[in-house]
């Protein structure tokens, strides 16, 4: 998957466990937290949608890379580039 | 073998194995009963709907709130706000002699309330307030602190501690006299600053709901298969035997059962090993009415009643029932709204506390005459605080520590659970976790956050399949 389409389905599992936050505007650069209502539980559920879909495995030592869209599509790049976008 | 077995198909164990089927666990709940819900299950008798536990939801906030119990609950199940279809309440009441403090899902209305009734104790209410708000009760600091103590650093006034912790305590405090702190500020958070709704059809809908999904997610529910023993192998458990002698086996167990019932069925035995159980239970008539509660000057959708200026709460020892106190709830007075019209007929429930062991030791004849003695007394009692409705009864029914106990297998029939809780979950055994009243969330959001909130801690989390 390329970044582009790794932000998309980021984008996808957030409108899943977050359906009533608006992420038409969400900023990049700036972390999850800043610009919706996300607890841990959230971020819990997106390393299991992540572990669901893709069988990504994120340790979690590591969730806190999961911090922005930017940091996150970053972290996931090398996981997530042999990886083919389902329709 | 199972990835989790959980014990009891309550409000608890029917969250978790939400959430574990979700994530592709293999989860099977086992219940004893013959239907679901526990603590707050139904029942129908003489062709009318009668909820077990349900006067209100608790925590309810509106339609797009993000924040709260509620908010979570519904995000992490997947649910939408309207699927519960919750209609907010009417107004209630904390009723002592010559005072009477109203409440509603307005905050603004007790604090009017107190400023007219404890002009002198407003600020130091304010400052109250403010300091509950703080309390993070995932951090679970001060959790067991006192709660009288707390309220007594603020207000001067006893009678307007007592009449906050009369709701607080109703809706649930697990321990006798005092309250812990942490549960002092989940229960005013969740009765004052959000507040109360019920589901037009009850709790029925909620419970339907929650076995539907468990099921489409691949869940499995085994009703009428109570679990014996718990087996354990050194500090793990490998699975359960159940009461027709079928094995199971399973990476983990998360039990709803209860901390003290759970220890039974892994074989510890009573004397010094066995927490202590809960000691409080309640009796509950309830009265069906011949037209609306309304139209009798019952519109209050609950009264907290209390007969005196102090507030006792505590099994009763020298009585079946303690009738200074209890809570008067018209299932009723919700707004419903004209869409949904009204409740077919007119319910009156009161509840009143009870002691466990006197109930348990009556002889099945007495047992049947002192269900319709206390009910007599209960209401005879509740109508100083809301207007005389016993012309109007067509039907009652009258449950009592007994019943809660051979329907939800909880010991002494309590209600909250056993007073210490097990606020992560956690037992003796690395692969055993508790949820529901005894990890320490109560009512209905509160055991289904518990049983969300355990499954995400200890059986979501782990390296592996």
């Amino acid at each position: 998957m390329t970044p582009a389409e790794i932000r998309d389905e980021i984008l996808d599992i957030l409108s899943e466990i977050a359906p009533d936050e608006d992420l038409s505007n969400l900023e990049d650069a700036k972390s999850f937290r800043e610009q919706m209502e996300l607890d841990s539980m959230d971020f819990l559920d997106i390393v299991m949608e992540l572990r669901k879909r893709h069988r990504v495995q994120i340790p979690e030592e590591e969730y806190p890379r999961l911090a922005s869209m930017a940091s996150t599509v970053e972290y996931l790049e090398p996981k997530m580039r042999d990886l083919v976008k389902s329709t | 073998m199972y990835d989790t077995i959980i014990i009891g198909a309550g409000m608890s164990g029917l969250a978790a194995g939400i959430r574990l089927a979700n994530y592709q666990k293999q989860v099977c709940i086992l219940e004893r009963h013959t239907t679901i819900g526990g603590l707050n299950s139904f029942y129908r008798m003489h062709r009318r709907n009668f909820d077990v536990g349900l006067h209100a939801l608790t925590n309810f906030t509106p339609r797009g709130t993000k924040r709260g119990p509620l908010a979570k609950l519904l995000r992490q199940l997947r649910f939408r706000w309207e699927d519960f279809d919750l209609a907010p309440q009417v107004g209630s009441q904390i009723a002592f002699p010559g005072v009477t403090l109203r409440f509603s899902n307005d905050a603004k209305l007790l604090r009017e309330e107190i400023a007219l009734a404890f002009p002198d104790q407003i600020d130091r209410y304010d400052r109250m307030v403010a300091a509950l708000v703080d309390y993070d009760d995932l951090s679970q600091n001060d959790f067991e602190t006192s709660a009288r103590a707390f309220l007594g650093d603020h207000l001067t006034d006893p009678l307007l501690i007592e009449m906050i912790l009369c709701p607080l305590m109703w809706y649930g405090n697990a321990r006798e006299d005092d309250m812990d702190f942490g549960q002092l500020c989940i229960m005013f958070r969740s009765i004052f600053l959000e507040g109360f709704a019920r589901p037009f059809q009850g709790v029925r809908l909620i419970l339907k709901h929650l076995v539907r999904r468990f099921r489409e997610l691949g869940g499995q529910l085994k009703l009428r298969s109570g679990v014996s023993r718990i087996e354990v192998q050194g500090q793990r458990v490998i699975g359960v035997t159940l009461e027709d002698g079928t094995q199971l086996e399973a990476k983990r167990v998360l039990s709803s059962a209860g901390v003290v019932e759970t220890m039974r069925l892994c074989g510890a035995s009573s004397g010094n090993t066995l927490p202590e159980p809960g000691e409080l239970s309640f009796i509950e008539s309830i009265s069906v009415l011949d037209r609306q509660p309304k139209d009798l000057g019952c519109d209050r959708t609950i009264v907290f009643y209390n007969d005196s200026e102090k507030f006792h709460w505590k099994r009763p020892r020298t009585e079946l029932c303690d009738l200074r106190t209890g809570v008067i709830c018209s299932p009723n007075n919700y707004d419903y709204g004209t869409e949904r019209g009204e409740l077919e007929d007119g319910y009156i429930r009161i509840t009143t506390l009870a002691d466990h062991a006197g109930w348990e030791s009556l002889s099945p004849t007495d047992y049947q005459v002192a269900k319709l003695d206390w009910y007599d007394r209960s209401i005879a009692s509740a109508v100083r605080f809301v207007p005389d409705f016993r012309r109007h009864v067509i039907a009652t029914d009258v449950f009592t520590p007994k019943t809660i106990r051979r329907f939800t297998s909880h010991d002494h029939g309590a209600v909250y659970g056993a007073p210490r809780k097990r606020l992560d979950g956690t037992t003796h055994l690395e692969n055993l976790f508790l949820c529901g009243t005894d990890q320490g969330f109560v009512g209905i959001v509160g055991a289904i956050v518990s049983g969300i909130s355990i499954a995400n801690q200890h059986c979501l989390r782990e390296s592996g399949g």
